[in-house]
């Protein structure tokens, strides 16, 4: 069947053959970028949700101090292109860790490219993940969290088994804007030599001068990518509507 | 003003303007008067960039909404997988695909040197402006769609029962209602845009950030330039914010 | 408590940390054939890797190879994210205000590669009115900058290749480069379309003398072991034995 096609359509198999898994085929560079690209993804939707929270948190219990500083954070991280910050906490960030380090006693540490990556795209996902989090949390029912007070439990019981619970539903869809988000901003990492799928496709594409060929096949698998965190997003997210009124698209 | 004057926000206020000033003599700026022009230029044409791909992106994205809320499978369809293309890719990608992919067609076709296209398609910009205006199509008709959608539909019947043409219903009733409900996101995407911007830097158009990248690599100083950078987009992103403010205020008042 | 917390923070940003480390060197993200370039295999193989290991086994020190963006490869060596530059980078009064190098490994001429029968000369006059690509961070670029501005359009890329890809689809006339580095691309079918119009006029103050490892400023103790291995490798004739397997001739240029 596959011989049919490439007779219809010359140079299919060259491309092909191109993609192979095994070498001289590139497949196998393109799908160990993938997973580099899925690794620091999760990595820095994880770090941006964690940060998230806190920042959640400390916006809508701080002091004004603490507050005023998280509108600065998330206003400069929403407002400045990623290409730059990347560039600046790239560089900037290590090299301040490195001369804290120092000044408190300690040798420099040499901080991985992935961990570098991961970090740099946690914090700018933690902006952003700090006004989806803190909508979700102030649009939780307040007569839900004054029942769970009125029957004794204290704070930290109540955001673990009142607030969270309730606020997932709500910052489902925002959460996984951000996630498709976190997948696609990995590419911008190519700028700054990590090894992700953009680089790699280039490299091959620089190599074999199939520019189409490796262009489009890394498409493809960021559109899997995609398609297949829609469908599980969907999944988590009728899961957790389960018995909530009102709440349909 | 008077919640500027509060104390805390005073106290930081301070810090701020004492870190400026000490950023302003302890760092690096000799750089500048020898780059404003070449700046000047690259702002220049983020910002024509930005205002061009904006307004073709959102032409296109109200038949690609209309054609999702309204219209025959045949046409939904498409548009819907335009829109899920654009929106599941990343945007370097499809910048390099446009630029690189469409020149590497070029050596095969000798007929388009020496065609009158030749001087607009041997340059880079024509590849950033439709790149970036596809995007913005590709996210904004989805927007467009829950727009659309948005717009109560008893108001369509009623002026549909009042004996309005199709294209009056769509001109004076749908379309003004769903612009003004998608102002608000439409500010967003907008300065999501800006941000996008400095990724032809990669496909040789100089807009601000080619200029800033130029400015490290003839002086090496790492950070000045980066740290101006950014407070050129953080300006730039504030008048975008209030422009649309302004238009909010406009066009969306008693929005019910 | 916190102190424990903050401590494992730490520590879980630190990976590959080693006691005994390895000298990274670091070279360009962006293949560069025949110096260096990936293989489909993800192995970064060429002329430049096979003398970095070299150098390193002569000098008897653990080499790392680091794949780094060739126009943040500075700022990585002077922050420390890398030891070493062994990115085919050529030694010039402005780079040595940042870097210190070692001494040269090789040097190759300067040439403008052009589309063919267009009339263009390696000179000002040559190019007056053309679109000329060269890659950034490069002395390609500096002396283009220098010479060319004005009555040539100067395209900066981030990598030969890209430049390449445009000159064989057109879009610019005539890119200036290292001759060795140009020779695979005119062999190839793309290269059809341009031939090499020979050397520019020499200017060592920015075309440099020479490609040089870049180390850190005070880092004598590195400078000293990569200077020892160079000069070990050429001594014992393992240089002329790898430039064998990718050249004709010799490039070290004296």
């Amino acid at each position: 069947m596959l011989d049919g096609l490439f007779q219809a359509w010359p140079g299919l198999e060259a491309s092909a053959a191109l993609l192979s898994l095994s070498p001289p085929g590139w497949g196998a560079n393109l799908l160990r970028g993938a997973a580099n690209s899925l690794i620091i993804a999760l990595g820095a939707f994880g770090l941006g949700c964690a940060i998230g929270t806190a920042g959640a948190l400390g916006k809508l219990g701080g002091g004004p101090v603490t507050r005023d500083l998280l509108a600065v954070y998330t206003t400069v991280v929403r407002a400045v292109p990623e290409l730059i910050l990347i560039l600046l906490l790239y560089y900037a960030g290590t090299d301040l860790l490195n001369q804290a380090l120092g000044a408190l006693g300690y040798r420099p540490v040499e901080i991985s490219g992935l961990a570098a990556g991961i970090g740099v795209l946690g914090v700018v996902q933690g902006a952003y993940a700090t006004e989806v989090l803190r909508g979700a949390i102030q649009a939780v029912p307040r007569g839900q969290i004054e029942a769970a007070r009125a029957y004794g439990m204290n704070a930290v019981q109540v955001f673990r088994r009142v607030t969270v619970p309730a606020m997932l539903p709500l910052a489902l869809p925002g959460l996984s804007n951000l996630w498709l988000i976190a997948t696609k901003d990995t590419a911008l990492l190519a700028i700054v030599g990590f090894s992700e799928l953009t680089l790699e496709t280039r490299q091959a594409a620089s190599s074999t001068r199939a520019y189409f060929t490796f262009f489009l096949a890394a498409g493809a698998l960021y559109l899997i990518m995609t398609l297949v965190s829609a469908r599980v997003f969907g999944w988590i997210e009728a899961r957790y509507r389960r018995g909530h009124a009102g709440a349909r698209a | 003003m008077r919640a500027l004057l509060q104390p805390h926000r005073l106290v930081l206020i301070g810090l701020a303007l004492a870190l400026a000033v000490w950023a302003a003599v302890a760092l690096r700026w000799d750089w500048i008067p020898r780059y404003a022009a070449l700046g000047a230029e690259g702002l220049w044409r983020t910002t024509w960039l930005l205002v061009l791909s904006t307004g073709i992106g959102f032409a296109l994205a109200v038949p690609l909404g209309l054609a999702q809320a309204a219209g025959p499978r045949v046409l939904a369809l498409p548009a819907r997988w335009f829109c899920t293309l654009i929106r599941g890719t990343p945007l370097l990608l499809q910048i390099w695909l446009i630029y690189y992919g469409l020149g590497s067609l070029f050596p095969q076709y000798p007929w388009i040197r020496h065609s009158d296209l030749w001087p607009i398609l041997r340059q880079a910009w024509p590849y950033a402006l439709l790149a970036l205006s596809l995007s913005y199509a590709g996210y904004e008709g989805e927007v467009m769609r829950g727009a659309f959608r948005s717009v109560p539909h008893g108001q369509l019947e009623a002026a549909r029962a009042y004996g309005f043409s199709r294209l009056a219903v769509f001109r004076r009733i749908w379309l003004p209602q769903a612009l003004a409900r998608v102002l608000p996101t439409l500010g967003g995407e907008t300065v999501l845009q800006l941000k996008s911007t400095p990724l032809v830097a990669t496909i040789t158009v100089i807009e601000i950030y080619a200029v800033a990248s130029r400015v490290r690599q003839d002086t090496f100083i790492i950070y000045e330039p980066l740290i101006l950078l950014a407070l050129v987009y953080l300006v730039f992103a504030g008048l975008i914010v209030l422009a649309f403010r302004r238009l909010e205020r406009r066009f969306a008042r008693g929005l019910g | 408590m916190r102190k424990i917390f903050v401590t494992a923070s730490v520590l879980a940003l630190v990976a590959g940390a080693a006691l005994a480390d390895p000298l990274r060197v670091g070279i360009a993200a962006e293949p560069y054939p025949p110096f260096a370039a990936p293989d489909s295999a993800g192995q970064w193989v060429g002329w430049e890797v096979d003398i970095i290991h070299a150098v390193c086994a002569a000098a008897a020190v653990d080499c790392e190879i680091t794949p780094t963006a060739w126009d943040g490869i500075i700022p990585a060596l002077v922050s420390g994210r890398i030891d070493v530059i062994m990115a085919s980078m050529t030694i010039t009064e402005d780079r040595l205000q940042t870097i210190d190098f070692s001494d040269p490994y090789y040097n190759t001429p300067v040439v403008v590669v052009a589309q063919k029968d267009m009339g263009m000369s390696a000179t000002p006059e040559g190019l007056a009115g053309r679109v000329l690509g060269v890659q950034v961070s490069t002395i390609f670029q500096d002396y283009a900058q220098h010479y060319f501005e004005g009555q040539t359009e100067i395209r900066t890329y981030q990598t030969q290749d890209e430049a390449n890809q445009d000159l064989a689809s057109g879009r610019i006339d005539a890119t200036l480069a290292d001759s060795l580095a140009m020779d695979p691309f005119l062999a190839s079918d793309a290269g059809g379309c341009c031939v090499s119009l020979g050397p520019v006029a020499m200017d060592e103050a920015i075309l440099g003398r020479g490609i040089g490892a870049g180390v850190r400023k005070g880092d004598t103790a590195t400078l000293e072991a990569i200077n020892r291995g160079i000069a070990a490798i050429l001594a014992n004739g393992t240089y002329e034995e790898i430039t064998s397997r990718y050249f004709a001739t010799s490039i070290y240029g004296g």
